[in-house]
């Protein structure tokens, strides 16, 4: 069991009727309880991917498979809770009945127990995005999606925040990618590192496998990986 | 406060003016007070107060129990929009006259055409302000939707109704008042009850004092319902977003 994901391409049609290409041969497969992480800079094509992958964006040359039992999370770029109802409501009316004691478990984990009775628009953006992860996590997905999840975030609190998914992916072996332009969040959370290519439309430039197990990452080792990817990414700049 | 000092203000320039005008022309307060009391003890008031705002209620609530989803449709898939916005737009424009007394001709001086033309005249109306909110629809929304797996009634009651809340509101306040005054051109035109036949009997007697002691109770009854009814509805659709952090 395992998400396949192989796309041949994918363009938009722009206003005057003539197509932009935005993503090239994208193949890879991730087994079940493995982390990916996608790797690129902003704009490259990698939230398209994530729609796609979702079954948001079904205007796409190839395929993507998953076996049809497995639940989807997905973690947006931007929170996108309902404005007009509560936290608790959010996540209430998000999650399955028989998941909601799991739900109010991850809220003390992740802390927002003191935030349940605000709206989304009384809650700063790190609050926010807190509670889009533990909507996606309260239905134990089979598969997890994160366009960016800590993005804008201070440094501390992501960390945190990254220790805290880390442990609960780990937990519940949930198959993940991770979409990011973040070098060391993509490092500390995956098993398999794709680095996507700067030019348009994007492909995958190279791929990287964490050495170790991610749980078991040395900061020696994780300097190593990034200098690879670093000398990677400057080799393509100067082509 | 205000409002009221305003209110007070008003008789009180009522009262001035009848009494330089004649009493037949414009009675003042008072005695279209007392006329109020009296027809009221009679039973007569409340009689026709009654048969006014059941039609009221009727044509209003058929009016946009139909013009609600025929909106939504309209707002959200192209070929029903191209297909009825023609009919949408002849509707918006014929005088509200001619659909009452076209239906009153067709269906006969009953109660059905009564209720129905007034709907009909208001139907266009909830219909374009409610195809308005489904095209601003958020797609972000319907995608997460879509992602978490809510079921028919989740989405309707989440996503899609709190943001035509807003709408309907709107929809709903101006619909109250073109609804009531239309429903007192059919009854003047065709039936024989309700505020707009008193009202008639009032013209054609040059009656001012009971002109008067009809419309006013009436006027008052709608200001009641959209203060008491409407305006708490609009509150309570936008509460959210009055919490600001």
């Amino acid at each position: 069991m395992m998400l396949e994901v192989s796309i041949e391409a994918k363009a938009f049609i722009s206003d005057k009727n003539c197509s932009k290409s935005i993503l090239n041969t994208i193949r890879f497969c991730l087994k079940e309880g493995e982390v990916g992480a996608v790797l690129g800079p902003s704009g490259c094509g990698k939230t398209s991917l994530i729609r796609i992958i979702a079954g948001l964006d079904k205007d796409f040359l190839g395929a993507v498979s998953y076996p049809r039992s497995w639940r989807l999370g997905v973690v947006f770029q931007e929170p996108r809770l309902l404005p007009w109802r509560t936290i608790r409501d959010n996540l209430k009316i998000s999650t399955p009945h028989e998941q909601q004691e799991y739900c109010a478990k991850l809220i003390d984990i992740i802390g927002l127990s003191r935030h349940l009775d605000l709206f989304p628009g009384q809650l700063s953006l790190g609050l926010a995005r807190r509670v889009a992860l533990v909507r996606a996590l309260a239905i134990k997905p089979d598969i997890l999606l994160l366009d960016e999840p800590f993005v804008s975030l201070d440094e501390q609190l992501a960390q945190e925040l990254r220790r805290e998914l880390s442990r609960i992916i780990d937990a519940s072996r949930t198959t993940t990618l991770l979409v990011t332009h973040d070098i060391d969040e993509a490092i500390a959370l995956s098993d398999r590192l794709y680095l996507f290519s700067k030019t348009t439309p994007a492909s995958i430039q190279e791929v990287f496998v964490n050495p170790t197990p991610r749980q078991a990452l040395t900061p020696e080792a994780a300097k190593g990986l990034k200098q690879k990817i670093v000398d990677s990414i400057s080799r393509e700049q100067i082509k | 406060m205000i409002r009221a000092l305003s209110f007070i203000c008003l008789v009180i320039l009522w009262q001035a003016a009848s009494l330089l005008s004649e009493p037949r022309q414009l009675p003042g307060p008072i005695i279209v007070a007392q006329t109020i009391i009296g027809e009221a003890q009679s039973g007569a008031l409340l009689t026709h107060l009654l048969a006014t705002t059941l039609r009221v209620c009727a044509a209003f609530l058929l009016a946009m129990s139909l013009g609600m989803p025929i909106g939504y449709m309209m707002g959200r898939i192209r070929t029903i929009d191209r297909l009825l916005d023609p009919w949408i737009v002849i509707l918006l424009n014929i005088p509200a006259l001619v659909v009452i007394v076209l239906s009153y001709i067709w269906l006969g001086l009953t109660e059905t055409a009564a209720i129905g033309a007034v709907a009909l005249n208001k139907l266009p109306n909830v219909v374009i302000t409610i195809r308005e909110g489904a095209r601003s629809l958020s797609q972000e929304l319907e995608e997460l939707a879509t992602v978490f797996n809510f079921s028919v009634m989740n989405r309707l009651r989440h996503t899609i109704i709190p943001q035509l809340g807003p709408y309907i509101a709107a929809t709903m306040r101006t619909g109250l008042s073109l609804v009531w005054k239309l429903v007192l051109i059919v009854e003047l035109l065709g039936r024989s009850d309700g505020i707009g036949f008193q009202i008639n009997l009032a013209f054609q007697l040059f009656d001012m004092r009971l002109l008067l002691a009809y419309a006013l109770p009436f006027i008052a009854l709608m200001l009641f319902i959209e203060t008491a009814l409407v305006q708490p509805f609009e509150r309570r659709v936008s509460r959210w977003r009055n919490n600001d952090a």
